[in-house]
C-alpha cells in the first residue's frame, strides 16, 4: 500500500502513458471502493426521492390512472395546462403568489440588512448580546405556534391588539378574516420572526471588513453614519447581492406551510397561492395529473428566474451563484 | 481616541432608540403568551393583563397534560425527532465524508447531482404518489425517508471537513494502513463535533417543529405529531375533547380555552426554551459556516 502510493506521486501525470493512467484511475477507484459504498445511500436517497419525481412529472402530460401506473397512463399533451390557464382561479393564483413574494422581498429583505447594520454599530457588549438572543428567538418557533400567536394577539373580541384599538376608541378588526389584511399579516410576522436570524449572515460578513478602512475614514474626519453608507455598506454588498439573487429566484415559491395555516374561507380572495391549490386539488381532491401540471409550470417559472436573475447579476456586477 | 462629535453621539442614541423599540417588539408577545399562560384566563381575555401575571393559576398546564392526545401527540414528536435526526445527521455524513476528499473520483458529478435537486423539483404530487407506491403513508417513515437528507447541509459538512481538517493528516493514516471507514470512525468524526452539534441542532429542530409532511402523509390520529394537534386548537379551535361543556358555563369554557391556548403554545415549545441560552452560540456557528462559499 505505502510503496503504490509513492509511486504514483513520483510520477508527473502528463508523462504518464494512456494505458498506465488508466490504471491507476482503476487503482484510485479501487483504492476508494469504500467511499463509493459510503455514499450510496445518499445517491439511492436522491434518485428515488428527487429524480423518480423528476421523471414522475410526465404525469402532467397524461391522465394519470392509478391502476396502470405512470409509465402506462395514456398522454394527453397539454390538456391540464389548458384547462389551468382558462380556469378561473389562474389569474387569482399568479397574482396573490405574485404579489405575496414581492411584498415579502420589499419589506423582508432589507430589514435584516439595517438590523445588522444597527447591531454592528453597538458598542456595548452586553446590549449586543441581548438583542442578537432576543432577535433570533423567534426563529425557532414552528409556523404552527407563529400562527396560533397571530390568531390570539389579533382575535377580534379577546385579541390584544383590539384590546389596543378598543382603548383608543377605535372599533375592533377582525384582522385574520379580512381578505385585505392577509398580505400584511403574512409579510410583517415574517419580518417578526425572522430578521434577527437573516442579519446573522450579514453581522458575519461585518466582521470581516477590515478596521484600517475606519481607522482611515476616522482621520478623514467621516462621522459614524458616513462610515456605515461608505464602508459598512459597500463591504457587506456581496453578500447581499447573493442572498438577493436567491430571494428573487424564489419570489414565485410562496411557502405552502404559513399561507395555508392562515387561510380560512372567508380571507381565500387574497390567501389563495399557487402551492395552496396544487395541495387542494391534488392531496385532498385526488387529480393527480391537474394538480402536478400546475406544480411544474410553478418549478418551471422558479428556475426561470433564478437563472434569469443569477444571469443579469453575473453581467452587471461580476457576483453571481454559478 | 478622538473625542466624539455631536453627531456621532447623536447617531448613537438613535441606533440604541431603535434597537430598543425592536427589542420591544419582538420580546413582548413571547412575554405575553408566558405570562398569559398563568394568569386568569378572565382576565387576560378583558385585557387586563400586561406585563405581569394577574390570579396565578395553571389550569391550562393541568388541562394540557390530562389530554392523553397532546400528551401521546407529545410522544410520538420526540420518537420522529430522534430517529429522523439520527436518520439525517448519518446520510449528512455519509454524503458529505466521500465529497471532501480530494482523491475520491467524480465528486464533482455527485455533488452536480445533488445540487441540482435544490433548484429543480417534480413537485409535490409526483413526489407524494412515490411515497404512496412505497407504502410509507401513515407510517413514521413517511416523515423521516422522503427528508432523509438537505443538499445545503451537506455542502456546509463538506466545507467543514476540508478547511478544518487537514487533508495531510487523512494521507499519513493511509500511508499507515489506515482504511476510508477508519479514517472517518477515529480522525474525522471526532475532530467534527462542532459542525454534529450544528447539524444535530438543526436536523432536529426542524423534525420538532415539521407539519407539512404529517399533514400529507398521516391520517391516523394516534400517529399525529405535536404540530397537528396544535394547528386544531391553535387554528381550528376544536376543543370539544379538552372540555366538558355538559356542566359548566360556556363562558367558563371560552375561559378554559384560552389559557390552554396559551399554555400550550409554551408547552410546545418548552425544549427548545430549556435549551436556547446553551445552543445559541452553535446555532449561530453553524449559519455562518453555512455563509462560506462552498
Amino acid at each position: 500500500m505505502r510503496f503504490l502510493i509513492k509511486t504514483e506521486v513520483q510520477q508527473p501525470l502528463q508523462e504518464k502513458p494512456t494505458a498506465a493512467r488508466s490504471l491507476s484511475r482503476a487503482r484510485t477507484l479501487w483504492k476508494n471502493w469504500e467511499l463509493y459504498l459510503l455514499i450510496l445511500p445518499v445517491v439511492v436517497y436522491y434518485i428515488i426521492f428527487h429524480y423518480v419525481p423528476m421523471y414522475g412529472v410526465q404525469i402532467a402530460f397524461k391522465d394519470f390512472i392509478a391502476s396502470k401506473g405512470i409509465t402506462d397512463s395514456p398522454w394527453v399533451g397539454l390538456k391540464h395546462f389548458e384547462r389551468f390557464f382558462d380556469s378561473y382561479y389562474f389569474e387569482r393564483l399568479i397574482m396573490n403568489t405574485l404579489e405575496i413574494g414581492l411584498y415579502e422581498l420589499a419589506v423582508g429583505f432589507p430589514v435584516p440588512i439595517l438590523l445588522a447594520l444597527m447591531i454592528n454599530e453597538v458598542r456595548s457588549k452586553r446590549f449586543k448580546k441581548t438583542i442578537q438572543t432576543v432577535t433570533y428567538a423567534p426563529h425557532f418557533l414552528s409556523t404552527v405556534v407563529l400562527v396560533g400567536m397571530l390568531f390570539i394577539f389579533l382575535d377580534p373580541n379577546s385579541g390584544m391588539i383590539n384590546t389596543m384599538i378598543r382603548l383608543f376608541g377605535g372599533d375592533p378588526v377582525a384582522f385574520m378574516t379580512q381578505p385585505g389584511w392577509f398580505k400584511t399579516i403574512y409579510v410583517f410576522s415574517g419580518v417578526w420572526q425572522s430578521m434577527g436570524w437573516s442579519s446573522i449572515i450579514y453581522l458575519a460578513a461585518l466582521t470581516s471588513i477590515d478596521p484600517q478602512l475606519h481607522e482611515a475614514a476616522k482621520v478623514d474626519g467621516a462621522s459614524r453614519l458616513k462610515r456605515v453608507w461608505h464602508i459598512n455598506l459597500p463591504g457587506i454588498m456581496p453578500t447581499i447581492i447573493i442572498l438577493l439573487i436567491m430571494n428573487v429566484g424564489s419570489i414565485m415559491a410562496v411557502g405552502f406551510e404559513k399561507v395555508f395555516l392562515m387561510q380560512n374561507d372567508l380571507n381565500r380572495d387574497s390567501s389563495d397561492v399557487i402551492a395552496t391549490y396544487v395541495y387542494r386539488s391534488g392531496i385532498l381532491g385526488a387529480q393527480y395529473s391537474f394538480s402536478a401540471a400546475i406544480g411544474l409550470f410553478n418549478s418551471i417559472i422558479n428556475f426561470i428566474l433564478l437563472v434569469t436573475v443569477n444571469f443579469i447579476s453575473k453581467k452587471v456586477g461580476q457576483t453571481s451563484l454559478w | 481616541m478622538v473625542k466624539e462629535s455631536a453627531g456621532d453621539r447623536l447617531f448613537d442614541i438613535i441606533n440604541y432608540i431603535l434597537l430598543a423599540i425592536v427589542l420591544t417588539i419582538v420580546l413582548y408577545p413571547l412575554i405575553f403568551v408566558a405570562v398569559a399562560s398563568i394568569s386568569n384566563p378572565a382576565a387576560v381575555v378583558k385585557g387586563e393583563v400586561w406585563l405581569l401575571p394577574k390570579e396565578i393559576n395553571f389550569t391550562g398546564y393541568e388541562k394540557v397534560f390530562a389530554n392523553k392526545e397532546i400528551l401521546n401527540g407529545y410522544m410520538n414528536t420526540i420518537l420522529y425527532t430522534v430517529a429522523g435526526t439520527i436518520v439525517n445527521v448519518g446520510m449528512t455524513i455519509l454524503a458529505a465524508y466521500p465529497l471532501s476528499r480530494k482523491d475520491f473520483r467524480g465528486r464533482n458529478i455527485f455533488t452536480a447531482l445533488f445540487v441540482f435537486t435544490m433548484f429543480f423539483s417534480g413537485g409535490l404530487i409526483p413526489t407524494y404518489l412515490i411515497v404512496k407506491d412505497l407504502g410509507m403513508t401513515n407510517t413514521m417513515w413517511a416523515l423521516i425517508i422522503p427528508n432523509a437528507v438537505a443538499v445545503w447541509n451537506i455542502i456546509i459538512m463538506r466545507t467543514f471537513f476540508q478547511q478544518s481538517i487537514p487533508f495531510e493528516i487523512q494521507e499519513s493514516a493511509q500511508m499507515d494502513g489506515c482504511g476510508n471507514l477508519k479514517i472517518l470512525l477515529k480522525i474525522i468524526l471526532p475532530l467534527s463535533m462542532p459542525i454534529l452539534a450544528v447539524m444535530t441542532l438543526f436536523y432536529s429542530v426542524a423534525h420538532w417543529n415539521s407539519f407539512f409532511s404529517a399533514l400529507i402523509y398521516l391520517t391516523e390520529r394516534d400517529k399525529y405529531p405535536l404540530q397537528l394537534f396544535l394547528r386544531e386548537i391553535l387554528i381550528q379551535s376544536n376543543m370539544q375533547d379538552m372540555i366538558q361543556t355538559s356542566e359548566e358555563s360556556l363562558a367558563k369554557t371560552i375561559m378554559e380555552a384560552e389559557s390552554i391556548k396559551y399554555a400550550l403554545v409554551i408547552v410546545a415549545n418548552l425544549p427548545i426554551l430549556m435549551l436556547y441560552p446553551f445552543l445559541q452560540r452553535y446555532f449561530v456557528k453553524g449559519m455562518v459556516i453555512g455563509a462560506i462559499k462552498g
